[in-house]
């Protein structure tokens, strides 16, 4: 049923109820119990026939039909025990893995983000989970029940005539291959209806988040005939597993009413022979049909079986995925409040061997502010990234006050470098909570005053609910302008020794700029930044201009130096001369 | 999907499909009556799959009978009689078999089929619904949310339709069948013996109360995990820069409790009617056993009729079991279908008017007293005159929120007027059919949006139709061959979210590239260099103004250097015109134009050296 790989996920998964041993023990008990309840009764249907034929006593019938509401009580109560704990120990195998997941997905470094797509993570840690806890709640213990009812009705069948026994056992072990060979069958049909829906789901993505360039270029009817003709595939594959589950569960269902007939026909021969009594024919005939269901459930079992496996094998991935990013176990402390930062031979790259940074070393006193420039894919950002260690270099190394980044922990090394990003993410939770979200603890005086100097506070006190806005999805929706102010806010009010701040493609109009040029300035005062930016009054400023071109530093020095030099940067700087000259900029400042 | 801003905080969204409250009921009316709709065109399957129900069922409920019978003919074997009768009986049981087998097949493929076939239909026609919906729409929805309506809620009205609904139907047919069969073959057993059924009844209907609370607790809580989830992941950059991990694991942890708390009070409640069904079906059968047994040996009746209820009853509670357990699906699957058709009644706020005719090639823009607000009472463009001429370019400047992107937005009937007329060439924009008006006019905007497929394709976008010349042209017109070229698989490079070759800057340009080959006489571009850098925005400007020559031009201008090249420049300022003119006209006014873009200069930090 399982290949090799296969089965040692599953023994993996099998570590995740460790925890719940004591208690999948117990539903193990009330499993058996139930089973043995289970047997119980049709053998107490077939004395009660006995004793009806053979005109026996009336409180003899009244003995059994007690025994019969006795043994319903405890088969009832120990279904319940074995169904609740079931999926008490499922529920509780889902919590950890889910826990586990979301620490890790938390933990794991940009490069695997960079690769990663949200939608298949939240599939993994929804529909996967699902899967391995259905296995946990229905499978486990129902293989398990199977294998126990069919090995004790088979025994009671052979106890009571071996020869009928051995006419109509053929058929259930029949069936069971039927509904194991299905569920095989299926197993590439449901892959298919997977990917099938997938490709549905991006089309609709796609038509949902670009519904304007739809409706600009009047493309509707073209994208519905798109949907419709993959919403055809996904109808077929539908049919197909429909045909194999309609033929052969019906044959299923066949084969097992052949016993019953079989019985009849043979047993009545043995009856009037004398090999068997009219009661025991009854109970035969009841454990034949007993038989059929945990038969045909083995088809659903393998089933989810499967899923577990395969939804396991993807949870495992995210799971055994180790950070490349990693904390030594002899981490210290770092304190830089006032701190310099060094690059040597740092040289950078992806999987690939085209390498984004190659042998930058530079160094920067503590409170100059850096400005990183060049053209895209230059290699600006991934400098920026490797000082908070969101990646490692590949070879060379990032000092902080001289110590490696690599030496000291992520925690102290993330709290003294605060990173304003290019794209604000919002989380969904008031604005008060987003600008505090580096800062649990802060009081509202602390965020008002983050808030002040990030030139937000005006907007924010002119919404309804002020701080207490809720924004993110479901939320109101700020502008570019205001969402950068917001992340300079949260940034400030952490208060990092060094500062990197991606302002390559604000998205604001000349009216919004002059209020986050305010932002900025404030943000940068007496702390090392590192920002790249075309704001020319920045770069005029900085103490040291690093000119970036296919991973190298290509030229470095103050604007002055750069400009005398009449190389790279004087061309970028007159290519942004032009825009800045329509913004009025007087070009003669700086001569 | 950022749109100029200029309306966030405060107002109240009209019409949006708020109804995650639609939390469901067991059986909902509604809903199953519009899923009723969807059926009359697949009748004939329909018809099948119930012919091949009704063999099934009678092939249930055949079987006991018969045991009983043959129990019969046994005994009289015993009793010196012969076994002649066994073999027909024998050969019935097949013959029964044999009907079960020919009637599931028939009951599983065709209701498959019609299962399948409203599942397409209601897709379909929820993609096509959605075509059909005006922008204000996707402003108020999240794409999530509109995402989760089509696949999650689709897939879980596939469960009611694949199983649940005909178990529910079969379930209760069969019920009642085997009532009156029971009734038929000894009325008095069969009353007392059903005297059971009322005790179920009750503790069902006590059940489904507290049932239906924990299932709407526990599907409440899955969308708590589900956002938490979601959110760690997307966020999680910030998370890390700003090392809040160990906080969002201990919040993480604390929904994901509840959950599990949710699930295990549900389960409790699952596991609940085992014991319930189970000792009812056991003092059912004692019931028989005794009274039934009593009645044999009183000679009253035979042994037969004795073993057929013993095997009823049991038939008897298994589908009330198979209801309970399938509860909890077909209650989500109510709640999806009525979510479903919340969606589908939506109507789309812009539609064609009955005599609306396809616009001819245009080139003159002129805005009448118009007026406009996305959301009732925040008006955000007040009384604006303005025309566009042929062959002119007017470039939109104000601060933001002042509602330069509203004005672009109602040239291609994004979002309707609420007073004054928007025309193109004379022709009201309402009175033409949407997608005539919007063929005219090439829209370029901030976001540079990609589909999945190659980068030729996505080009081709603009105009179907065309050769791989005319794409590679438009290419070269938007300054996009180059890097087209230099990438390792030219034009057949993957784009769209998947491919994450482009950088935004690149995207930029192959939108430019479709807009230039769908060649439209009106050209509307939200000055789309947001996303790129310096060096690209100069060669993007070139493209722009090859882009805008002998066209109609209306561009949203955040830099000067597309300003002072406009014909003329339209200053807003929160929804009205307030100023108008060339360039050095403006900036002779001293006014708000000269305000705005002289801060650019004096408030920069002086440069330190000279």
């Amino acid at each position: 049923m399982l290949y090799e790989g296969e089965m040692k996920t599953l023994l993996r998964l099998m570590g995740f109820v460790k925890k719940y041993r004591l208690r999948l023990l117990l539903a193990f008990i009330c499993m058996l119990a139930s089973s043995a309840f289970m047997l119980v009764i049709p053998w107490l249907i077939g004395e009660a026939i006995e004793t009806v034929l053979r005109q026996g006593e009336r409180s003899q019938l009244l003995w059994l039909a007690a025994a019969v509401v006795g043994a319903g009580v405890l088969r009832g109560m120990s279904a319940f025990g074995n169904g609740y704990l079931s999926e008490v120990v499922s529920q509780g195998a889902a919590y950890d893995v889910r826990n586990a997941l979301y620490d890790k997905l938390q933990r794991l470094s940009f490069a695997f983000h960079d690769q990663a797509q949200t939608g298949e993570l939240m599939s993994r840690a929804t529909a996967d989970v699902e899967a391995i806890r259905r296995f946990f709640a229905r499978g486990l213990l129902g293989l398990l029940q199977i294998s126990i009812l069919f090995a004790g009705i088979s025994y009671l069948l052979f106890s009571l005539n071996w020869r009928l026994a051995l006419l109509t056992l053929p058929f259930l072990v029949a069936v069971g291959w039927r509904a194991v060979a299905v569920s095989r069958r299926l197993r590439p049909i449901w892959l298919k209806v997977q990917q099938l829906l997938a490709r549905l789901g991006t089309t609709l993505e796609e038509n949902l988040t670009g519904v304007r360039t739809v409706r600009a270029f009047a493309h509707e009817e073209k994208e519905s005939q798109k949907f419709s003709t993959q919403a055809t595939l996904l109808y077929d594959q539908h049919i197909k597993a429909t045909r194999q589950a309609a033929f052969n569960t019906s044959l299923m269902v066949f084969l097992v009413t052949i016993p019953v007939a079989l019985t009849v026909w043979y047993g009545g021969r043995q009856v009037v022979a004398g090999a068997l009594t009219i009661g025991g024919l009854t109970q035969f005939i009841l454990y034949v049909m007993m038989m059929a269901m945990p038969v045909r459930r083995l088809g659903f079992i393998t089933n989810v079986l499967s899923r577990a496996v395969s939804g396991g094998q993807r949870i495992l991935e995210v799971l055994d995925t180790e950070s490349v990013v990693q904390e030594k176990p002899d981490a210290i402390e770092l304190d830089g409040k006032r701190a310099g930062v060094r690059f040597e031979n740092v040289s950078f790259s992806y999987d690939s061997p085209v390498p984004i940074l190659k042998n930058v070393s530079f160094s920067v006193q503590p409170g100059e502010l850096v400005a990183l420039v060049g053209g895209l894919g230059s290699g600006k950002s991934t400098i920026a990234h490797l000082i908070p260690r969101f990646y490692d270099a590949s070879s060379g190394s990032v000092t902080i006050e001289g110590i490696d980044v690599r030496d000291v922990t992520l925690a102290s090394l993330r709290r003294n470098v605060g990173i304003v990003q290019q794209n604000t993410f919002l989380f969904s939770a008031t604005i008060r909570d987003n600008i505090a979200y580096g800062t649990v603890n802060a009081d509202m005086e602390q965020i008002v005053a983050a808030a002040k100097a990030a030139q937000l506070h005006d907007f924010i006190e002119s919404l309804a609910d002020g701080y207490e806005t809720w924004v993110g999805e479901r939320g109101v929706t700020l502008s570019g302008g205001e969402k950068q102010r917001l992340a300079i806010a949260r940034t400030l009010l952490i208060d990092p020794g060094i500062l990197i701040m991606d302002d390559s493609t604000s998205s604001v109009d000349a009216g919004t700029e002059y209020l986050i040029r305010g932002a900025l300035d404030e943000l940068i005062k007496g702390r090392t930044t590192f920002i790249i930016t075309h704001r020319l009054p920045i770069i005029k400023n900085a103490d040291l201009i690093l000119v970036l071109e296919d991973g190298q530093v290509v030229e470095r020095g103050k604007h002055s130096e750069l400009m005398a030099r009449n190389g790279l940067y004087r061309q970028v700087y007159e290519s942004q001369l032009s825009v800045a000259e329509d913004s009025g900029e007087d070009p003669q400042a700086s001569r | 999907m950022h749109h100029g801003g200029g309306h966030h905080g405060g107002a109240q969204p009209h019409s949006t499909f708020d109804s995650d409250k639609v939390l469901g009921k067991i059986y909902d009316v509604r809903v199953l009556r519009r899923l009723l709709k969807y059926l009359a065109p697949v009748k004939s399957h329909l018809g099948r799959g119930a012919i091949g129900m009704a063999m099934r069922s009678f092939a249930t409920i055949a079987v006991p009978p018969l045991v009983g019978m043959a129990a019969d003919r046994i005994q009289i074997a015993i009793q010196g009689g012969d076994l002649s009768g066994l073999n027909t009986i024998v050969i019935m049981v097949v013959g029964v078999a044999l009907l079960g087998w020919g009637g599931r097949y028939l009951e599983q493929l065709y209701l498959g089929y019609v299962g399948q076939g409203i599942l397409f239909r209601v897709r379909t026609e929820m993609f096509d619904h959605l075509q059909k919906l005006s922008l204000g729409f996707f402003d108020r929805n999240k794409v999530g949310r509109i995402m989760s309506r089509v696949q999650s809620d689709v897939q879980q009205i596939q469960e009611l339709l694949a199983s649940g609904m005909l178990n529910v139907i079969t379930s209760a047919l069969t019920l009642v069948a085997i009532a009156c069969i029971m009734i038929v073959m000894n009325t008095r057993l069969a009353l007392l013996t059903l005297t059971v059924v009322p005790a179920l009844a009750v503790v069902a209907f006590i059940w489904q109360k507290y049932a239906r609370r924990a299932f709407i607790q526990v599907r409440r809580a899955i969308a708590t995990v589900n956002a938490q989830l979601q959110e760690g992941i997307a966020g999680v950059r910030v998370t890390q820069s700003m090392t809040r991990e160990e906080v969002n694991s201990e919040l993480f942890d604390n929904v994901n409790r509840e959950h599990y708390s949710a699930n295990v009070r549900a389960a409790r409640l699952q596991a609940a009617m085992w014991p319930v069904v189970e000792i009812l079906t056991a003092i059912g059968t004692a019931l028989v056993i005794f009274l039934g047994g009593s009645r044999v040996l009183a000679g009253e009746m035979s042994v037969g009729v004795l073993l057929a209820f013993v095997l009823y009853v049991r038939r008897f509670f298994e589908p009330v079991l198979e209801l309970a357990m399938e509860y909890v699906e077909i209650q989500r699957a109510m709640a999806s279908g009525a979510r479903i058709f919340e969606l589908l009644d939506i109507e789309p706020e812009i539609i064609d008017v009955p005599e609306a005719f396809d616009l001819p090639p245009a080139k003159e823009i002129r805005f009448k007293g118009v007026s406009f607000s996305y959301a009732a009472g925040v008006e955000v463009l007040h009384n604006i005159d303005l025309t566009v001429n042929p062959g002119e370019t007017v470039a939109i400047v104000g601060r933001t929120g002042a509602g330069k992107s509203s004005l672009a937005n109602l040239i291609t009937r994004f979002y309707e007027v609420d007073q004054g007329e928007v025309t193109v060439d004379g022709h009201n924009v309402n009175s033409v059919t949407q997608q005539s008006l919007r063929r005219q006019i090439g829209v370029v905007t901030q976001d540079p949006f990609l589909f999945s497929g190659s980068i030729e394709e996505n080009i081709r976008y603009g105009r179907p139709e065309a050769s791989r010349q005319e794409i590679v042209e438009a290419a070269k017109t938007a300054r996009a061959h180059d890097f087209i070229s230099r990438l390792e698989r030219g034009y057949e490079t993957q784009a769209g979210e998947r491919g994450e070759n482009l950088s935004a800057g690149q995207r930029q340009f192959v939108c430019l590239a479709r807009a230039i080959l769908a060649n439209p006489p009106i050209l509307v571009l939200d000055e789309a260099t947001s996303s790129v850098d310096t060096n690209s925005e100069r060669l993007m400007q070139k493209s722009f103004r090859r882009l805008m020559k002998g066209r109609t031009c209306l561009i949203i201008a955040h830099r000067l250097s597309t300003v002072t090249r406009a014909n003329r420049i339209v200053v807003l300022e929160q929804g009205r015109i307030v100023e108008e003119g060339s360039h050095r006209e403006l900036l002779a006014k001293r006014g708000l134009y000269y305000s705005m873009f002289g801060a650019l200069t004096a408030r920069g930090p002086e440069p330190q050296s000279a």
